[in-house]
Formats: structure tokens, C-alpha cells, sequence
């Protein structure tokens, strides 16, 4: 094959399996990923994943391509949770004969008709009217579902059973595994679903209403219809996406549909990158892998998340694909070993930086929240008294030093980088 | 009945004003630099837990004065090291940058603090029934939270209407660029509205405190409401925030305070429901239970059939 693509001549069949070529990869990738991280928790922090990078698309179909910067995403998802938990009920008590793999769709589809509703009104400005309107929305569907017993079950939700239904080649989701492959084949079609509509004429409509509003009334588009059909979209995918975690997790409550989970989307996407088709994929496994991992180790993980979330939307509102996206061009130009060094000499001083002020935040966490005779504390493998002074003292000299030393480094590695950068024109990769 | 009305009536007025101490802030805000603040709410947070830690040493007075303070620097901080930075990013970095701003306070908080509610206390001075009305007390501390309120008030009017700076800031809410042109600071007066706004929302949290409860959730309670005052009264009108406060605070005690039903209502056209049915919880809907939707309904109608809010003249 490779013959192929180092030929010259650019043949239907090549550029065929040049576009492919991510596609198949993908496949791939989601097939092989349970035979190298096998162990449970490693499967359900990846079904985990599979979810959130379906509701994180979706949520940048708004953000990152329409323009549309909504606080109440999580009611397409948390209906769609809940529509498809009821399915699945149906399903267990036979009102329906119908596969489990296909209760998504239905999450889907209560996820556009609520789009369908409530984008008829919410869709006619963008801005902070459609965020107002996309909040006040979410909190009015949140306090609804407290009211609403019968349909969302209270406080405690609803909860279904997967393993029910007609078992096509016996498969019957009774492990994670299984749940895996069908959460993998769901997220397939639907990032390539997504994929084709940010190609389609309508996907870069909706680019250019985002962009500029009346000049794509001008070209005879109606901004509104425009905003519309992607707000449906994306709600129809949030829909799936709830559907999806209705399956993995078997329960669906309040919670999925509040504005906590509208905001954790929001910060998936940010910290992923808005300006990207994968900037969501990569933040929704940055972020799971946050929540999973970093909970394991410590208590306080959301003030990290918070601290990052802040510092990328000040300093790298880009996101994390901005970042990689930035070094594009040097790679391609083959530059890397300028920046090597460089990011050395800055990286070393950030680490032990970064090393004293974690320690600095464990330590004082763990000082408050720890019984009071127990004054010994385990830190990135070391163990050391809290009310002893060294711990402390080494602790505030590599916050300190290794600040003031990562400042002094900042200055050389902004020369490098323009160098790396010189005879090109430097745009940096920035996408907007 | 009548007791009924009348104590739903002062509680009303109590809660509406205090959300004007936050609305106001945020509306002045808003109206000038486009910029929907969602860390309002959390600078309300501060005031209380920084009046609390004060009250616990130097007592309730000193934390009154010195909580609003130390919350406006950390506001004129906030708006000159960290929005005026995301600016360049555009507006919507700006709405994300507070928003993100809210999470990573309420995460301080709790870092400092703790997850519980903390036993911040009103003075001993305040704590007795001012009042005695058809056997119900009518707390003095209520009537503080009264006073302080309405003088704030009085106070922000005179100041925006009367006094020059107020002139000045009415010139930056509406043009920017010519009040900068004339040589005013308008960065400088922009840091000063946020830092006050700030302040404001701490001075009704340390009051608030007592009252409502101290605890990492307290923020988020009130958060959206504010947004809902603020839209419901108009962009950068201090008047429709006042009536939108009142509105919504004598809005949520009424309908606790009313105990009807979808049930009761039907009853009166002879309409009797089955007790079971899927739509149960349509026809046993109560005034309480819904109660914390109003807000929220009245938001969303706002902006669909009149966007600029009660009093605005401009579209938000």
C-alpha cells in the first residue's frame, strides 16, 4: 500500500485511501484499545470516555462551530439518558421486542425534539441572549425533574437493566466489555456522522454565521434556520450520548441533567480546544482521565481541574489541540531538536515549580482535613511529618526557586520558538 | 390570611432587596463592558466567609466593613489581571473565563473552609424579635438586612444620578470611547465598577450569611438568579434591577407561602383526577413545588418577548 501513496500521481483510489486512512485507524484503535488496557477500571474509564466524547462533540457542533455558547447542554443529554432508560424498561417488561443496542437512537430522538422545541425560540440570537435562554432553560428542566416523579424518578432517578431484550449473537452486555464494543461502535458512526456535517455545506454555514452573522444573511442564509438545524443536530447527538451512559450505567438522575453537568461539558471542550474537530475528543479523555485518575490520588483534584480550566482560557484559549496544533509546523519542517533544549531548560524549573506548589496544597489540605494526631502524610511516594518544618521549608524553596527559575527560562524558549518559526510565515497554527 | 400576606410580604421585600445588593453590581457590569459575570454570585460567597473568619476574631461590626473591602480588591484584581487579559480572546472567552471563575472560587472556598456549613452567627445585638404580629416574631435582624438594603440603594442613586463620577460612569456605560476621548480612565473606572460591584455582592454576603446559611453551595443558589434579575430588568437599568429584585423576591416567598394545587384549581370546575395516572404529578403540582421554576419561566419569556428586559432600551 505504501506504494501507492508515495506515488506521485494523485489517483482517485489513493486520495480515496488517503481520506480513509484516519478512519480506519480509529476503527482499529477502538477495537485493539480493551486488549491493551484490560483491567476494569481501565474499560470503565474508557466506556466513560466513549460517552463523553460523543456529548463533547456534540456540545462543540454549538460551541466551536456555531457559535452558540450554551449553559444548559446537559438537558439533551440527561433526556436522552432518561428516554432511554425507560426503553430499556419497556424492553424488560416486553412492551417492546427491540435490541438494546438500538435504545440510543431513542435517546437520541427525545434529545431532538427538544432541540426541535426549544431552538425554535432559543436559536434566534446567539450571543448572551442564547446563553441566558440556554441557562435559564437548563435550570428550568433540572427543577422540573425534581417535580416530576413519575417520569424522572425524584431524587434517586430511574434505573433500568441492560442485560434484558432479545440477545442478538448472544451477546447480552453483562460486562463492561461488551458495553465497551457497543459504546466504540456507537462513538464510530457518530464522530464520522459529525465529521460529515462539519464538511457539509451546512457545517460551514454554520462556521460562517459564527464568524459573521449579517454577512452570511447577505449571501441570502437565514442566520437563525442556520443556527437551527445545528442546534438540532447537536442535541440529537447529545440525546445518543445520554442514551450511551443509560446503558453503561443502568441509572439515570437529576444530576445528569443539572447545570454541573452542563458545565463539566463546557470545560471538556475548552480545555480540548473549540477550534478543532478533535479538540473535544481530546479534552473528553483528558477530562475523564482527570476525573478517574486524579480522584484516585487525591482529594482536591477539582481545584486542579478549576486552576487548569482558568489558566487555559487566559493563556491558551486554544485549548490543548491549539498547543499540539502550534508545534505542527515545526515538526513538519523538522526543526524539533531546536526546541528540545530550550523546552528542557524551561521544563525542569516549571516541574520542581509545580512539584513544591502541589505538595504546598496536599500538605495544607491534609493538615485541615486529617485527624488531628495524625500528622503523617504519603506524597508522590514519600513519607514526611506535616507539622515538621523541613518538609515545608523544601517545599516553599521549590515553589519559589522553581518559579523564579521557569520566569528567567520563559525569555529563551519565545527565542527559540521564533527561530524554529522563522522563514515560514509564522501564523503559529492559530485556527481562528 | 391576612398575616399570611403580610409576613410573605416582608420576606419578600427582605429577600428582594438583598438580591438587589447583588443585582446592582452586576447590572453596572453588564451594561458596561458586555460581560455577564458569573463569579457574582461567588464574590457573594466571599463576603460571607470572610465575615465569618473577621466575626470569629474581631466580631460581627469590623467584618461588615472590612469583608466588602477585601472582596472589591480581589474584584478590581479579578478585572485588571484577569478579564482585561482575556479580552483580547473575545467575548466569549470572557463569559467562560467567570464562569470558570465561579467553579475555581467555589473550589477555594471549600479548600479553605471545608465542605460544611459554618456557624456564622448575626450579633447578639440583633437577636431578638422586633416586632410581634399576630403571634408571629418578626426578627430584628431582618429589619437590619432591611435598612442596610435600602441605604445601598439610596446611596448607588445618588452616587450614579448626583455625583460627578457617577456622570462619568453613565458617559463609559453607553460610550466608551468618547468618555475616553474627553480623558477619563475608562479602564480605570471599568476596574473601580467591578471592584464596587464585587464589594456590593460581599457586603450582601456578610449579611446574608446569617441569614441564609454559610456554606461552598451558596454561590449557586443565588447565582442564577441574579442573571435572571438583571435580564428581567433590563440591560444597565438600576431602576428595572430593583423592581426585577423586588419582583422576583416577593415572586418566590408568595408562592411558598400559597399553598394551591393544579388539584385545587380543577376542583373549582368540578374536574376530578385519577390518583394514578401517568400525569399524577401534573395535577398534584403545588405553588410551593414549583416555586423555584418561576424565576426561570419569567427568564425565559423575558428574552423571547422582550429582549431588552422590563426597563432596557437596549437589547442584551
Amino acid at each position: 500500500m505504501s506504494n501507492i501513496s508515495n506515488a506521485q500521481s494523485s489517483t482517485p483510489q489513493s486520495s480515496k485511501f488517503k481520506v480513509f486512512r484516519p478512519w480506519i485507524f480509529l476503527a482499529v484503535l477502538f477495537i485493539v484499545l480493551p486488549f491493551i488496557f484490560s483491567s476494569g477500571i481501565s474499560v470503565y474509564t474508557m466506556n466513560l470516555m466513549g460517552i463523553f466524547i460523543i456529548f463533547a462533540l456534540s456540545y462543540n457542533m454549538l460551541l466551536g462551530q456555531g457559535g452558540m455558547l450554551s449553559f444548559g447542554h446537559a438537558v439533551y443529554f440527561g433526556l436522552g439518558g432518561f428516554m432511554s432508560v425507560h426503553f430499556m424498561n419497556y424492553i424488560e417488561d416486553e412492551v417492546f421486542i427491540l435490541p438494546m443496542f438500538l435504545v440510543p437512537i431513542f435517546g437520541g430522538i427525545i434529545g431532538l425534539v427538544f432541540a426541535v422545541i426549544i431552538g425554535s425560540f432559543s436559536t434566534r440570537r446567539a450571543g448572551t441572549v442564547f446563553a441566558m435562554i440556554s441557562l435559564g432553560i437548563g435550570e428550568l428542566v433540572a427543577a422540573s425533574s425534581l417535580i416530576f416523579v413519575a417520569f424522572f424518578g425524584g431524587e434517586e432517578g430511574v434505573s433500568g437493566d441492560r442485560t434484558m431484550g432479545p440477545n442478538i449473537l448472544g451477546v447480552d452486555y453483562a460486562t463492561d466489555l461488551q458495553v465497551y464494543y457497543l459504546i466504540a461502535a456507537w462513538a464510530f458512526v457518530t464522530i464520522a456522522l459529525m465529521y460529515m456535517f462539519s464538511r457539509t455545506p451546512m457545517g460551514r454555514m454554520a462556521n460562517a454565521v459564527r464568524d459573521n452573522e449579517e454577512r452570511a444573511e447577505f449571501i441570502g442564509y437565514s442566520q437563525r434556520k442556520v443556527r437551527f438545524i445545528s442546534f438540532c443536530a447537536s442535541g440529537f447527538f447529545a440525546g445518543i450520548a445520554g442514551g450511551l451512559f443509560a446503558i453503561n450505567f443502568e441509572i439515570v438522575t437529576e444530576e445528569n441533567l443539572n447545570a454541573l453537568t452542563s458545565g463539566v461539558v463546557l470545560l471538556m471542550v475548552y480545555i480540548g480546544g473549540v477550534g478543532f474537530f478533535i479538540g473535544p475528543i481530546i479534552g473528553a479523555i483528558f477530562f475523564t482521565l482527570l476525573q478517574t485518575l486524579l480522584s484516585h490520588y487525591t482529594e482536591i483534584w477539582q481545584l486542579y481541574v478549576g486552576i487548569m480550566f482558568v489558566l487555559t482560557v487566559m493563556y491558551a484559549p486554544q485549548g490543548l489541540t491549539g498547543i499540539l496544533a502550534m508545534h505542527l509546523p515545526v515538526i513538519r519542517m523538522k526543526r524539533v531538536p531546536q526546541l528540545i533544549m530550550p523546552y528542557i531548560r524551561l521544563g525542569v524549573p516549571v516541574i520542581i515549580f509545580l512539584i513544591g506548589a502541589i505538595g504546598l496544597l496536599e500538605t495544607v489540605h491534609h493538615v485541615r482535613s486529617a485527624p488531628v494526631d495524625q500528622t503523617m502524610m504519603t506524597l508522590m511516594g514519600l513519607e514526611y511529618d506535616t507539622h515538621g518544618v523541613l518538609p515545608w521549608v523544601v517545599m516553599v524553596i521549590c515553589t519559589l526557586g522553581g518559579g523564579y527559575v521557569a520566569k528567567s527560562q520563559a525569555g529563551q524558549l519565545r527565542e527559540a520558538w521564533e527561530e524554529a518559526h522563522a522563514p515560514v510565515s509564522s501564523n503559529g497554527g492559530s485556527a481562528k | 390570611m391576612f398575616e399570611l400576606l403580610f409576613f410573605s410580604l416582608l420576606n419578600g421585600v427582605v429577600t428582594g432587596l438583598l438580591l438587589f445588593m447583588l443585582a446592582s453590581g452586576l447590572t453596572l457590569i453588564f451594561s458596561m463592558m458586555g460581560v455577564l459575570n458569573f463569579a457574582h454570585a461567588s464574590f457573594y460567597m466571599l463576603g460571607a466567609y470572610f465575615a465569618y473568619t473577621i466575626s470569629s476574631y474581631i466580631g460581627f461590626w469590623p467584618g461588615l466593613i472590612i469583608a466588602p473591602i477585601i472582596v472589591g480588591l480581589i474584584g478590581a484584581v479579578v478585572e485588571r489581571y484577569g478579564l482585561r487579559y482575556v479580552h483580547r480572546w473575545g467575548h466569549v472567552a470572557e463569559l467562560i473565563f467567570t464562569f470558570g471563575l465561579a467553579f475555581l472560587i467555589e473550589e477555594v472556598v471549600q479548600f479553605i473552609w471545608g465542605k460544611d456549613t459554618k456557624a456564622y452567627q448575626e450579633p447578639e445585638v440583633l437577636h431578638f424579635a422586633l416586632f410581634n404580629f399576630f403571634g408571629q416574631d418578626f426578627p430584628a435582624y431582618k429589619a437590619f438586612m432591611l435598612i442596610i438594603s435600602i441605604s445601598i440603594f439610596v446611596v448607588l442613586l445618588l452616587i450614579l444620578t448626583k455625583s460627578r463620577i457617577g456622570l462619568i460612569i453613565q458617559a463609559a456605560i453607553t460610550h466608551p470611547n468618547m468618555t475616553a476621548m474627553l480623558g477619563h480612565n475608562v479602564p480605570l473606572v471599568f476596574m473601580g465598577v467591578f471592584g464596587v460591584g464585587a464589594g456590593l455582592a460581599g457586603l450582601a454576603g456578610v449579611i446574608a450569611g446569617p441569614a441564609l446559611g454559610t456554606f461552598p453551595g451558596m454561590a449557586v443558589v443565588l447565582g442564577p438568579i441574579v442573571f435572571v434579575i438583571v435580564v428581567v430588568g433590563g440591560l444597565g437599568s438600576l431602576v428595572g434591577a430593583f423592581v426585577a429584585s423586588l419582583l422576583i423576591g416577593l415572586l418566590q416567598t408568595f408562592a411558598i407561602a400559597l399553598d394551591y394545587s393544579v388539584n385545587d384549581l380543577l376542583m373549582l370546575f368540578n374536574i376530578t383526577t385519577d390518583v394514578d395516572s401517568a400525569l399524577r404529578d401534573l395535577w398534584t403540582l403545588s405553588l410551593p413545588q414549583i416555586a423555584p421554576l418561576l424565576p426561570y419561566l419569567l427568564l425565559v419569556l423575558i428574552l423571547i418577548f422582550r429582549p431588552t428586559g422590563l426597563f432596557g432600551k437596549r437589547e442584551t
